[in-house]
């Protein structure tokens, strides 16, 4: 197993260190937040924790990826 | 499209936030463009004008979701002729519901589509990740370590690592068995959060509540035992 395994496995158990919004809150601001990231402004001006929710939860991810790609295909 | 006859959100996401959540944004609001303006307004007209603009709201809801559906094809092969069309028109009926029943909800801090989207997107997610899932047993927690390369194997102890070998013991000593159950089930065996939800009888938001709780226990411990967290940022 290569450290960037470990490294990998090591973020899915342990989450994100910093302070995050709960899966609620994430998609009550993902419209906004995926607005503000695609004028190329920092969203977590705008809404702080939902950065870091995003890197623990794979799910709202997803759906945030998939939000920016279909707005960036539009 | 199912009628509109009544309106529920299904409560994928409901929970406490997260101990940690930061102050709530407050809950401000924008004047809308003059197209969220159109949108909104005509949803609220009476009929016809309101049947046309639901018409066209579900057009666009279908569209978000067969663009999920489209993103997920290739996990997907399994499913038979026509069914991940099915599941898509599922979803754009239900996110209507969803869209209509949260309209006074729409604050107007993003275009009226993007915000109408994300209910497409989340329906549609749902659904394919628990049909993914559909005909497959959640693992069991006991035998989860011994699938992970060098976890169960002492010839490969080495490789394993200090503070993974340390996040093992400490989930063992400091969680609780729920806790315990679902860290193992998301993080180490990749079940999808909306079928551990599904399959523990309760909600996503509830069950990501519990993951964070497990997480910061989990962190605490360690920092205090002298690990460095430092894991650096996820790679996008």
């Amino acid at each position: 197993m290569t450290d960037h395994r470990n490294d990998e496995l090591l973020r899915r158990l342990l989450g994100p260190a910093a302070p995050e919004v709960g899966c609620e809150t994430c998609f009550d601001e993902l419209d906004r937040y995926v607005e503000v990231e695609l004028t190329g402004r920092d969203p977590e001006t705008v809404v702080p924790g939902l950065g870091a929710h995003l890197d623990g939860c794979p799910a709202c991810r997803e759906e945030h990826d998939s939000l920016r790609a279909l707005l960036a295909a539009e | 499209m199912r009628p509109v006859t009544a309106a529920s959100l299904t409560p994928h996401l409901m929970a406490d936030p997260p101990a940690d959540e930061p102050a709530a944004p407050a809950p401000a609001r924008a004047e809308l463009d003059p197209a969220s303006r159109a949108w909104v307004a005509s949803l609220r007209a009476g009929a016809p004008d309101r049947d046309a603009a639901i018409a066209r709201l579900h057009d666009l809801l279908l569209r978000g979701a067969r663009f999920e559906a489209g993103r997920r094809r290739d996990s997907l092969r399994f499913l038979r002729p026509g069914e991940l069309d099915d599941i898509a028109r599922e979803a754009a009926d239900d996110a209507l519901l969803a869209v209509l029943r949260h309209l006074d909800d729409f604050r107007g801090l993003s275009r009226f589509t993007t915000w109408a989207y994300k209910f497409a997107l989340l329906e549609a997610a749902v659904k394919l990740r628990k049909r993914s899932w559909q005909d497959r047993e959640v693992p069991v927690e006991a035998g989860a370590w011994e699938a992970v390369p060098g976890a169960g194997d002492p010839a490969h102890a080495a490789e394993f690592g200090d503070l993974l070998r340390a996040v093992r013991q400490t989930m063992d000593t400091a969680l609780t068995p729920h806790q315990r159950r679902v860290l193992v089930a998301l993080a180490l065996q990749g079940v999808p959060i909306d079928v551990l939800a599904d399959r523990l009888s309760t909600t996503r938001g509830a069950l990501y509540k519990t993951l964070h709780d497990a997480r910061r226990r989990l962190r605490r411990e360690l920092a205090a035992a002298g690990y460095d967290l430092d894991l650096g940022r996820e790679a996008p």
